[in-house]
């Protein structure tokens, strides 16, 4: 008999459609205003901690939702976003500088429903309100400091096997070093010299007679810009912490760019000043000679200044630097012969003379590693930005063991984590490529939650008008039509929670409230054709199959043609307009699946494999 | 209900040299108006800083801009935006300065002689580069779009249906940025993927007039090309009108709900969606015939379907 279905597509549909509806429940339940609480420098967040903030939440009359430690940090749950944001002001103020306190909103998806992993949609920044930053490293800076490098470890190297040059000289324009030297055999001799300390140069003559150009390897280029890319990707995961933002995102894009997205930071002066902090390291002999004791008391020696560590031990250093973080070229961290952890760290030709010279006559004294960083503070400028701050922190202190040169290792560091921070210090400390801020998109956060109202509004509105035109216009396959368009919905918002990467935008809501009216498409065309079958005389039986099946072929052409310019949409597109194209893409898809199949088997549960004389449409 | 209810097809075909006219005389009105007034090209391609602010008692635009010019940004565009109370304010990229800096100087400079707390609500700065780069992405997408297009509808119908189809889409694109460009309408980011989806849409439409007119082509053995066309564009133009309806109906809804930022993005889909309807009916076809489409060209590969059949194959 014509359109019957089997039991089992019944059971299909109705699966898939209760799926959609479980994961797209989480965005019914409102989000908590809440507090996250992570330990900075030397800071540690304990069962004692939590206790202790609740127990002041208490004192100040500031009723908690709930206060819970996991993962080492605590999360409290407030009622309203008063009670937030005095809770803040208590919590700082109990928990002092060695604690970072971020706001935050958390959604109140009930246990079950996070059983299955099902959680609400995220929201893109232009909806939650945030910072959006895109900052480009200047990788020429980057391969200029390796040709400056160069040079000065060919001049080094030159002398050591003796070739004697006229000029080793730059040319950053070209990314090249020039080397001008007196006859044939010493261009021979230079080149074998240089090629046997790093194999990836590229040699060539050069425009001169006697003269040698050396440029870097395509691949060693790369090697460098990945590095200076890796390199600020850390600063700047590091930095993004301190401010205390909860879920903050940084990303590589492409080959130069650093995304960073603050949610929820309201004042992006503030947030720029942070990311664009420089970081700056020194090494320093530890004044063993004086008295610590004296120190502390107030009473300097001459010629030594007091450090501290993160965990506030005191450290006596000299004043005169043996090296600034300038020279370091890298650092990584790994282990000892012994298995114990330990970090790696390379100089440029020029540091690795200052350090030799410096540590010739000071085997078995202590040096230390002063990390410099300058930070906004709580004072402000007349103009209203913060001053910068200067803090200085000793990382490390370790015995010179014999006398080091341009490269060197640091170890009996505790343990791996530790050593693993040690390096990224280091590095932090010599970033050889600046980064500049290239686009900046900020919401405040009313703004946010205004475009989300006007979106919902919106999609209603957008919804119930067409509810009502399908209804009048094909009666009850209206009403079928409907339906379809409901389960549309909820599909588009279960997908759009399940699939991890995709955010809800303003145009992405734009996107729905378009997808409502277009989704309805493919029922009209199907139904259209349903009368048509009908005006020519075919029974209602055989005008429904024929309606489906003839719709389907055109329902497909035209929307893998949309589909098509949804993926371009997708790759071109940056943060709102990719919202767009997803929600584009699931609706197109939803809107197959429901009008297509969803329908069919709802005009075959009423009208099919019965004998009726007509369709009311 | 029925909005047309036909015995006989309408004459599309007697419209085919006058809309070819008429869309020939807008494409070229069009394209004389991009080049000579531009486009009014928004931050996202020229580069420079918007700043939103919000003045809960309603903003004087005098008083912000001698602020402004106090500040050193006497080129600063002080508009409102959306209501009296939201101020825009544009600034165009500078030379050697840090561009990035300029959102906090304006905010701070604001808030310091205003009498009342003002409020930010948005900040956008993108740096000439990125404008320049946007730019491109943008002219390449809708190139890839239109060549995706062009080899998808080649392969499931027939070239001169595939030019057609792409010229008539080009014709929408086209006359929506002229219009952009006549009214001086900002063109952003959004009204770029607003564009896009226009081409997703409008092919849309315009499959459906074809996958007819494939249809017909086999079905009617004896007509001509003209009759067969007619006979097509005729039975799917309820389907046509009620489709464009309910997307014309959501796109009012998002134009007049949807708040200022979607402003732009509606319109140019509303606009577009308009102008692809009546390109799908009147312009696409048309090329076809221009073209030389022929019975024959439309006739199924081998195996030759059997007489009297007017199934499609499926997908």
């Amino acid at each position: 008999m014509l359109n019957k279905n089997p039991l089992w597509r019944y059971l299909v549909v109705l699966g898939v459609l209760l799926a959609a509806f479980l994961y797209a429940l989480p965005n019914v339940y409102p989000e908590d205003p809440a507090l996250n609480i992570n330990a900075s420098r030397g800071g540690v967040v304990s069962e004692t901690t939590r206790a202790e903030l609740e127990q002041a939440f208490t004192d100040a009359n500031i009723t908690a939702k709930a206060v819970t430690l996991t993962e080492g940090q605590i999360l409290a749950r407030f009622n309203s976003a008063e009670d937030q944001l005095r809770a803040r002001e208590v919590a700082e103020r109990q928990l002092g500088s060695t604690y970072i306190t971020a706001l935050n909103m958390v959604p109140t998806t009930p246990g079950w429903l996070r059983a299955i992993g099902a959680s609400p949609m995220k929201l893109g920044l232009d909806l939650r309100g945030g910072v959006h930053f895109l900052m480009a490293v200047d990788m020429k800076a980057a391969i200029d400091k390796n040709i400056n490098d160069l040079v000065q470890a060919f001049r080094a190297d030159l002398r050591e096997e003796r070739v004697r040059y006229r000029a080793v000289q730059a040319d950053l324009e070209r990314g090249q070093v020039q080397i001008l030297l007196r006859s044939a055999e010493d261009v021979a001799a230079a080149r074998a010299a240089l090629a046997k300390n790093d194999q990836e140069l590229v040699f060539s003559d050069g425009d001169n007679e006697h003269s040698l150009v050396v440029s870097l390897s395509e691949n060693r280029v790369k090697e460098i810009r990945e590095y200076a890319l890796e390199q600020n990707i850390t600063i700047i995961r590091n930095r993004v912490n301190e401010i205390g933002v909860a879920e903050p995102l940084v990303q590589r894009q492409g080959a130069d760019r650093i995304i960073v997205q603050l949610p929820g930071v309201q004042d992006p002066a503030q947030a720029k000043e942070i990311l664009g902090a420089t970081a700056t390291l020194e090494f320093r002999l530890v004044d063993n000679d004086s008295d610590l004791g004296a120190a502390l008391d107030g009473r300097l020696p001459a010629g030594a200044s007091l450090y501290r560590d993160r965990n506030g031990q005191p450290y006596l250093l000299e004043n005169r630097t043996m090296l600034t973080g300038d020279h370091i070229t890298g650092a990584t961290s790994g282990y000892d012969e012994y298995s114990r952890p330990q970090v790696s760290i390379s100089l440029d030709a020029q540091g690795g003379n200052l350090l030799s010279n410096a540590t010739r006559s000071t085997i078995g004294r202590q040096m230390a590693t002063v990390f410099i960083e300058y930070k906004p503070g709580e004072e402000r400028n007349e103009d209203g930005t913060p001053v910068l701050v200067k803090y200085e922190e000793v990382i490390n202190a370790a015995t010179i063991q014999a006398r080091l040169g341009r490269s060197f290792r640091i170890t009996g560091i505790d343990n791996p984590a530790e050593a693993q921070n040690l390096a990224l210090l280091l590095r932090a400390g010599a970033l050889i490529a600046p980064t500049q801020i290239i686009e900046e998109r900020t919401i405040g956060p009313s703004l946010g939650k205004e475009n989300i109202d006007l979106g919902m509004t919106a999609i209603m509105w957008g919804m119930v008008v067409v509810l009502i035109f399908m209804v009048l216009y094909y009666k009850a396959f209206g009403l079928i039509a409907n339906v379809a368009l409901l389960a549309n919905l909820i599909l588009i918002t279960g997908f759009m929670s399940m699939i991890p990467g995709a955010t809800l935008t303003l145009p992405g809501m734009a996107g729905i409230v378009l997808t409502v009216g277009m989704a309805v498409d493919a029922n009209v065309l199907i139904f259209e054709r349903i009368r048509e079958e009908l005006a020519e005389g075919r029974s209602v039986q055989q005008a429904i199959h024929h309606g489906y099946d003839r719709a389907f072929a055109t329902i497909a052409d035209s929307n893998i043609t949309t589909l098509l310019v949804a993926l371009i949409l997708f790759g071109i597109g940056t943060g709102p307009v990719k919202g767009f194209a997803i929600t584009l893409a699931i609706g197109i898809l939803t809107s197959i699946f429901t009008s297509v199949v969803g329908t069919r088997l709802l005009v075959n549960l009423i009208w099919g494999g019965r004998r009726v004389q007509s369709l009311p449409m | 209900m029925r909005i047309f209810s036909f015995t006989e097809p309408l004459n599309f075909m007697r419209f085919k040299m006058p809309a070819l006219i008429l869309s020939g005389l807008l494409v070229i009105a069009s394209i004389a108006t991009i080049t000579v007034k531009g486009m009014n090209w928004g931050l996202d391609f020229t580069g420079g800083t918007v700043i939103e602010v919000g003045y809960s008692g309603g903003a004087d635009l005098s008083q912000v801009r001698q602020v402004l010019a106090d500040s050193g940004y006497p080129d600063a565009v002080v508009q409102y935006f959306g209501s009296s109370e939201d101020v825009a304010i544009r600034i165009s990229p500078r030379e050697g300065v840090e561009q990035s800096t300029i959102s906090n100087e304006v905010l701070s400079a604001l808030t310091v002689t205003s009498s009342e707390p003002i409020e930010m609500r948005r900040v956008e700065f993108v740096g000439p580069s990125v404008g320049d780069e946007l730019k491109e992405q943008g002219g390449l997408a809708m190139l890839a779009a239109l060549i995706g297009i062009l080899l998808y509808v080649t392969m499931r119908f027939e070239w001169r249906l595939s030019v057609g189809a792409v010229l008539s889409l080009g014709h929408d694109v086209i006359i929506t940025l002229g219009l952009f460009s006549l009214l001086q309408l900002e063109f952003d980011l959004t009204v770029l993927a607003a564009v896009l989806a226009l081409i997703g849409y409008s092919i849309n439409d315009t499959i459906v007039v074809f996958d007819r007119i494939r249809e017909t082509f086999r079905k009617l053995r004896d007509a001509t090309v003209h009759e067969t066309i007619n006979e097509a564009v005729t039975s799917t133009l309820n389907r046509t009108v009620v489709t464009s309806l309910t997307t014309i109906i959501v796109l009012v809804v998002l134009f007049t709900m949807g708040g200022a930022l979607i402003h732009n993005f509606a319109f140019a889909l509303l606009f577009g969606i308009g102008i692809g309807t009546y390109s799908s009916i009147f312009v696409a076809s048309s090329l076809a015939v221009q073209l030389g489409i022929s019975r024959e060209d439309m006739l199924p590969p081998p195996p030759p379907e059997k007489e009297g059949e007017g199934t499609e194959p499926l997908l």
